[in-house]
């Protein structure tokens, strides 16, 4: 199935991707709406949302280049040294620009 | 069971105070909207159906994705696959904050889900996990997340030209150095580094082996296993002390 990208088309396809969406947004509280939340179930839940960060930043890290790579050095340091989120992602991009300046 | 009380009260001075810490990384939410921008219009769509797209979609990533896919034609199921693969993460991020949003309205509930992305969330999450309730900047850092989004958008499809290459100015690792910061920034116990090692593992894993884009899912459930396995022993002992860290 294909949708032609006339106007009507792309704001179907808008409208399709926004209900895809949509449905992600709402469906996981959706379905928990259902579960008893055990102290298992929290537990779970608790040990997924850090890994959910992990998940996005592990592949990224292995599948970019050397200013990818660089800038999550560079933020992971400096957030375990001063624990201040700001300086540690301002730094993490400066190392990205300034790694893929000088390669 | 008609009288079901939702104890959640929102603080407006707390929603305005989390719409205002998150506009610095909302500056840069500008920058990675103005680089969509020009891609959409790069890639054959209007002004205004680029900046329909970022107000209703609101989802970077797939964003980008669906774009790479267009043409003259565009195939409908790819695009909704590939749009419910890399925005199913969301699935699991609200399900995370289900706890919280289980004492507020269901209209409310829904109304904050619109509102959902990766950097109100990561705040959000890792409070919980400290044991503070911080639905306003789901709220108030949506807000501000959204309107920069939009205003992104904007301004690459107008000004595009600014911005040849994102890239060379760090600003596609913008998410990613916010979201290490927030998962860095989080309590951490061998549970927890456990789980994070299993989760690497498993998204890398999926990464290399699975479909395109169902990395973050196996990665985040795999970390999940860990807690469904190892609970975390007593945990009302430890807020007060944790505060001063």
């Amino acid at each position: 199935m294909t949708i032609e990208t006339t106007s009507t088309g792309i704001l179907l396809l808008i409208l399709i991707m926004t209900l895809v969406t949509l449905v992600t947004r709402f469906g996981g509280v959706f379905i928990m709406s259902f579960v008893r939340i055990s102290p298992r179930i929290e537990s779970f839940i608790n040990t997924m949302a850090s890994s959910v960060l992990i998940a996005i930043i592990v592949p990224m890290a292995f599948g970019g280049d050397a200013g990818a790579l660089a800038a999550l050095l560079v933020t992971a340091v400096v957030m375990l040294v001063l624990k201040k989120p700001l300086p540690a992602i301002a730094a993490g991009i400066l190392a990205a620009a300034l790694v893929r300046y000088v390669f | 069971m008609k009288n079901a009380s939702y104890p959640y009260q929102f603080q407006p001075e707390k929603v305005r105070y989390e719409l205002i810490r998150m506009l610095p990384i909302s500056l840069f939410v500008v920058a990675f909207g103005a680089a969509f921008g020009l891609a959409a219009v790069q890639q054959g769509l209007g002004p205004l159906e680029s900046l329909l797209m970022s107000t209703l979609v609101f989802a970077g990533a797939s964003q980008f994705a669906a774009i790479d896919m267009w043409g003259a034609e565009v195939s409908v199921i790819p695009v909704m696959v590939v749009v419910f693969a890399i925005n199913s993460r969301h699935l699991l991020m609200g399900a995370s904050l289900y706890p919280m949003l289980k004492d507020v309205s269901p209209a409310k509930r829904y109304g904050l889900l619109l509102l959902l992305t990766d950097a109100n969330w990561a705040v959000s999450a890792q409070e919980y996990q400290s044991g503070r309730r911080n639905l306003e900047v789901i709220l108030g850092g949506g807000l501000v997340l959204w309107l920069a989004w939009i205003v992104g958008t904007w301004l690459g499809v107008y000004f595009g030209g600014f911005l040849q290459n994102p890239k060379s100015l760090g600003m596609d690792m913008v998410l990613g150095c916010f979201l290490l910061a927030m998962a860095l920034g989080g309590k951490k116990n061998p549970r927890v580094l456990v789980a994070w090692a299993l989760a690497a593992l498993a998204s890398l894993a999926a990464w290399k082996w699975l479909p395109a884009n169902t990395h973050v899912v196996a990665g985040a459930l795999a970390g999940g296993v860990v807690g469904f396995f190892w609970l975390e022993k007593k945990p009302d002992d430890e807020p007060v002390k944790e505060a001063s860290a």
